[in-house]
């Protein structure tokens, strides 16, 4: 049911009983490569073509998540994601070999939790009894299709992001053990006129405070009823400013743990990641492998997984248009098992 | 814990402008090393540069050929060792700390072409390599020619005969 203005409470109290996680050598090489289910030493994984390569990661993650799961690949009734090609090619290539009733979303790099939180919402309401939601990026793809081919010798600014390779998906269902998906809070548009593409973090920051502000209104929460808000790819540009602007605005951020997937999946420091990680499969997969993980072991008990995404294109930039941008919460709280 | 919606509204919708914002924004945002990166690029290029008339000195004194002649093999020559780097997947690392020093040269130029074919291989030899090869040079190349074009009045309608 709706609770406030943007914000769905999903009463049949969802599971997520199984997640999957693919990703690449440079997130094998951070600090939470163990919470994976695989980790590939070669960026091309072997194919003949970055896409190919994007399009495995995500075939791989959602056999895993069934897998994981302990049901068939049959069993899934609809399968939802989204990933930042054009046309969504990961994922209907992924679904066509799925097999399964595809319903492909774009939310750019808050596709992860805007899939999560369209399954629940289809596991809820009795729509479905197993839903799986999954999304994917490659490094190379999206500079491919957004910057410069990959290559190409240019000096990212130290506000850059870094697109992670990986992919994660996770099954939904009416009932089983494991994490439980209570609520979500769908974003709206905030575009603060940031246009540089080299600049997302600062870009979305204002998307993440709204959409945050907007659950902690709707479901009467305060940030400490969180053991952790966690932010899709901000980075360090980005969370930096959003700390500040919960600041300015009296939300109390510093009573919960804030953190950021874009700051975690990578050792910023040592690895040449500029700013930190982006990507759809940045916040994917440190929410369905690392998150998951400290759920699942009792170490966190309840978390607000808020995605971010700068729904720009190479011609929107181009022609000069600043970046619209939104965030998505899907609130996760550990299972009674 | 408060789960009911008691205390909806507590917190205002985040309002600024996009003025404000962008100065809010940019306060937050690293310094770009603008002095460390002029003479990075000063460092890099002028060794490019170095390299090209070591190559060059070279062809003069093993080929025995004269300076306008040995011209055309030095640049092919550095062409193809930033190609070489290119597909070694050394030159962006290179850039990455060089900046303008790597882009500016020959070798950039080659760079930017060689890595447009390399990616756009997998679309095919026409519509993927021919197509896409000059999809960053191209514009080197016109723009090259507007302001070649825009001397050459300035040298036509002033009489300055330079060479």
């Amino acid at each position: 049911m709706l609770r406030g203005k943007q914000t769905w409470w999903f009463e049949n109290r969802p599971v997520i009983i199984g997640t999957g996680t693919v990703v690449g050598p440079d997130e094998g090489a951070g600090p939470l490569a163990a919470d994976f289910d695989l980790v590939h030493a070669e960026l091309d994984l072997n194919q003949k073509s970055w896409e190919k390569a994007e399009r495995l990661l995500l075939e791989q993650a959602s056999d895993f998540a069934i897998k994981n799961a302990g049901i068939r690949r049959d069993q899934v009734q609809f399968y939802v994601g989204g990933d930042l090609l054009n046309q969504l090619i990961s994922n209907s290539f992924t679904a066509r070999e799925l097999g399964l009733p595809y319903i492909g979303v774009f939310g750019a790099c808050s596709t992860s939790m805007l899939s999560l939180a369209l399954a629940a919402h289809l596991v809820d309401s009795g729509m479905a009894e197993y839903a799986m939601a999954g999304t994917c990026s490659h490094n190379c793809t999206a500079e491919k299709q957004f910057r410069y081919p990959t290559e190409y010798g240019s000096q990212k600014p130290p506000t850059a992001q870094y697109t992670v390779t990986g992919a994660g998906a996770a099954v939904v269902a009416k009932s089983g053990i494991g994490p439980v998906i209570t609520c979500a809070t769908i974003g709206k548009i905030v575009d603060l006129g940031i246009s540089d593409p080299f600049n997302m973090g600062a870009a979305m920051a204002p998307a993440a405070v709204d959409t945050i502000q907007t659950h902690l209104n709707d479901t009467g929460r305060m940030p400490a009823d969180y053991d952790m808000i966690v932010t899709g790819d901000l980075a360090s540009v980005g969370h930096r400013i959003a700390v500040d602007l919960f600041a300015r605005d009296g939300v109390p951020i510093q009573d919960t743990v804030f953190s950021d997937c874009g700051l975690m999946i990578y050792d910023i420091e040592r690895q040449k990641v500029q700013a930190g990680g982006s990507g759809c499969a940045c916040s994917a997969v440190v929410t369905y492998g690392h998150l998951m993980k400290r759920l699942r072991n009792g170490e966190l008990k309840r978390i607000l997984v808020v995605a971010t995404g700068a729904l720009l294109s190479p011609l929107s930039y181009q022609q000069g248009e600043t970046i619209p941008c939104i965030a998505h919460a899907v609130a996760i709280e550990r299972g009674d098992a | 814990m408060a789960t009911n919606t008691a205390g909806r509204g507590k917190f205002k919708p985040l309002s600024m402008s996009s003025k404000e914002y962008k100065t809010f924004a940019k306060q937050r945002e690293p310094a770009r090393s603008v002095f460390a990166n002029c003479v990075r690029a000063f460092v890099t290029g002028g060794l490019i540069c170095v390299l090209g008339q070591a190559i060059q000195n070279g062809y003069m004194s093993w080929l025995k050929l004269s300076a306008t002649q040995a011209a055309n093999p030095t640049v092919a020559t550095l062409i193809f060792i930033s190609v070489l780097l290119t597909c070694l997947g050394v030159y962006d690392r290179l850039a990455q700390w060089a900046g303008a020093g790597s882009a500016v040269p020959v070798t950039g130029f080659a760079n930017s072409m060689c890595s447009a074919a390399l990616e756009h291989r997998a679309e095919g030899l026409v519509l993927g390599v021919g197509g896409n090869m000059f999809k960053l040079a191209g514009s080197v190349i016109v723009y090259g020619t507007v302001a070649a074009f825009v001397i050459g009045l300035i040298h036509v309608i002033f009489g300055i005969r330079g060479h």
